[in-house]
């Protein structure tokens, strides 16, 4: 309920802000009725900053939600999208068609990037999927194949700055610092789809997936299937990961902090933990907006950066914290 | 009533043999069975054998059982460092297969399986914090939720003191007879498994030596042929089987 009162005060917050600035009262009231303010507020704030402050939202949600479910299935508190090197792959395919124009499937100009870039962090989900499908693989194996998709792809990214034009090497850059001023509309509604399609789907094993943070021995004695549920949700959450790196860029670290905040709020069982987990994503996200647009007066400072900066700190907080007997 | 059968049960892991050929006498529900074996005897992979689990020959012959899923097992105790309650570790054992919305009748489930193992003080406590014989009764209860008409226990005894020891093998006699529940723990202590067991199962290297009543598999000889020591087993004051052991061979 706070998280929700909280969520909507920063969407306020985030709409507010901006080379215009609006006070709080005049946002409320053009979000409860838009024709009770002028013409150009109402643009500016349903047409211009609505679709980024709600593509906020949806892509710090699923962004956590991956991360919470892959938390979950590999019994790992630091994995993420970025552990399996999923934004790494989408990185790399946006670099292909920043840098040369390469298109993986030939679409629309506007969508050449996200294209590519979700092509190739589905590849990534894919090929991790089938080398754990391989006998022998465990859960650790598929950790440390995702950390190898990592360097993989930082030094194919690394040869293609190499070999590109200035001016292609800083739209790349600029691209993996991820920013949410690439939000359309079509761009959020195909990202709040993907997720309103997931999260039911991944509800439906909410119990299963609860009792896989017992180990796999006392989920198979509950009768759960680990290796089945295990592929099904990381084919679930790439999916979610993707659509959201590949529309916004690399946004580091949202995976990791959101799903340990709902898990200290909220425990494990999953019929809290997704919700909030997603409510955390979408507000750490939101307040991330915010304070992009706040800390250098005049200057949207792209949001990758302020989420990793706030995220280090707390990823060193979780390595370093001495409480063995949980996460 | 719930019966179980075993029979020819192999098991291999790669080429090793773990289980050779297991058959076993009819087992009826209201009886405790003591799965008994030295280490590495094969008990935990016949107990995987049998809820399928793992692959192998033979067949784990389930009749006269009304549920879909009719056995419950309580693997052996591994650490714990998810961030749940008691009560919601418990639930979701009862929950699997269902809907996300709890019945009313889960939750009673829930509070009398806490309550038949003496546990219903902790279900507010978070599972990481537990003692292992705490966790140990947790595991029951999950077992026990699940409303099962056979039982299998992985060593339930292992963490407990001897208080809770004792206590857990009295409850689950009287559950077995109560419920109709066929019940098959494996346990190391022969002597409770003489007292609190109806049949018993002895394996050494996947092989099952003997089964039948537990005071006629439990002998000095088998005793001194498979657990390699001396001993010999006398009626005590009150006429109950003791087992008295000498020394290690």
């Amino acid at each position: 309920m706070s998280l929700g009162v909280a969520l909507f005060l920063s969407l306020c917050l985030d709409l507010s802000l901006g080379p215009a600035r609006f006070p709080l009262d005049e946002v409320i009231a053009a979000l409860i009725s838009p024709d009770s303010v002028s013409d150009q507020v109402r643009v500016i704030l349903w047409e211009i900053r609505m679709p980024v402050a709600l593509m906020a939202l949806v892509v710090g949600a699923s962004l956590s939600v991956a991360g919470a479910q892959m938390q979950t299935i590999l019994s790992n508190p630091l994995a993420s999208p970025f552990t399996l090197g999923i934004s790494a792959g989408a990185s790399f395919g946006a670099a292909l068609a920043l840098a040369f124009g390469v298109a993986i499937i030939p679409a629309a100009i506007d969508y050449v990037v996200p294209i590519n870039a979700f092509v190739m962090a589905m590849i990534t989900a894919f090929f991790i999927h089938a080398l754990s499908m391989k006998r022998g693989v465990t859960i650790e194996t598929i950790v440390l194949l995702g950390i190898a998709m990592v360097f993989i792809f930082n030094s194919l990214m690394a040869l293609i700055q190499f070999f590109a034009s200035q001016q292609a090497v800083a739209a790349v850059v600029f691209w993996t610092m991820g920013s949410l001023t690439k939000a359309t509309w079509p761009k959020f509604w195909v990202s709040l789809g993907v997720l309103a399609i997931v999260l039911p789907l991944l509800a439906r094993h909410g119990w299963a997936l609860t009792a896989m943070r017992l180990g796999d021995t006392k989920a198979e004695s509950m009768g759960v299937k680990p290796k089945a549920l295990r592929l099904e949700v990381l084919v679930l959450v790439s999916l979610l990961a993707a659509i959201a790196v590949a529309f916004v860029g690399t946004i580091g670290f949202i995976g990791l902090v959101g799903p340990h905040i709902a898990r200290l709020l909220l425990g494990e069982d999953q019929r809290f933990f997704v919700p909030g987990s997603a409510l955390c994503g979408a507000l750490i996200l939101s307040i991330g907006s915010v304070l992009s647009k706040i800390i250098l007066p005049g200057t949207v400072i792209p949001i990758g950066i302020i989420t990793s900066l706030v995220g280090i700190p707390f990823f060193l907080f979780l390595i370093l914290r001495q409480k063995s007997s949980s996460w | 009533m719930v019966t179980l059968t075993l029979d020819r049960l192999s098991a291999h892991y790669g080429r090793r043999q773990i289980l050779a050929e297991v058959t076993t006498p009819c087992f009826e529900g209201g009886q405790v069975v003591a799965l008994l074996g030295p280490n590495a005897a094969g008990k935990s992979t016949l107990f995987r054998r049998i809820l399928g689990l793992i692959d192998g020959g033979g067949e784990a012959r389930v009749e006269g059982a009304t549920r879909q899923r009719p056995i419950g097992y309580m693997p052996q105790d591994t650490g714990v460092n998810a961030v749940l309650t008691v009560y919601e570790s418990v639930l979701l054992a009862r929950m699997q297969g269902r809907s996300l919305k709890v019945q009313p009748e889960d939750m009673t489930e829930v509070e009398r399986a806490l309550d038949d193992l003496g546990i219903s003080a902790l279900g507010e406590r978070d599972i990481s914090d537990l003692s292992g014989g705490q966790r140990q009764l947790v595991g029951a209860a999950q077992a026990l939720v699940q409303s099962p008409e056979i039982l299998l226990l992985d060593e339930p005894t292992s963490a407990l003191d001897l208080h809770r020891q004792l206590q857990l093998l009295t409850i689950l006699r009287r559950l077995a007879r109560e419920r109709g529940m066929l019940i098959i723990a494996a346990l190391h202590d022969l002597g409770q498994a003489l007292r609190f067991t109806d049949q018993a199962m002895l394996l050494q290297n996947g092989r099952l030596i003997a089964s039948g009543p537990t005071a006629e598999v439990v002998t000095p000889e088998r005793l001194r042929e498979v657990y390699r020591v001396a001993a010999r087993i006398e009626p005590c004051s009150q006429g109950q089987p003791q087992l008295i052991v000498e020394e290690a061979i």
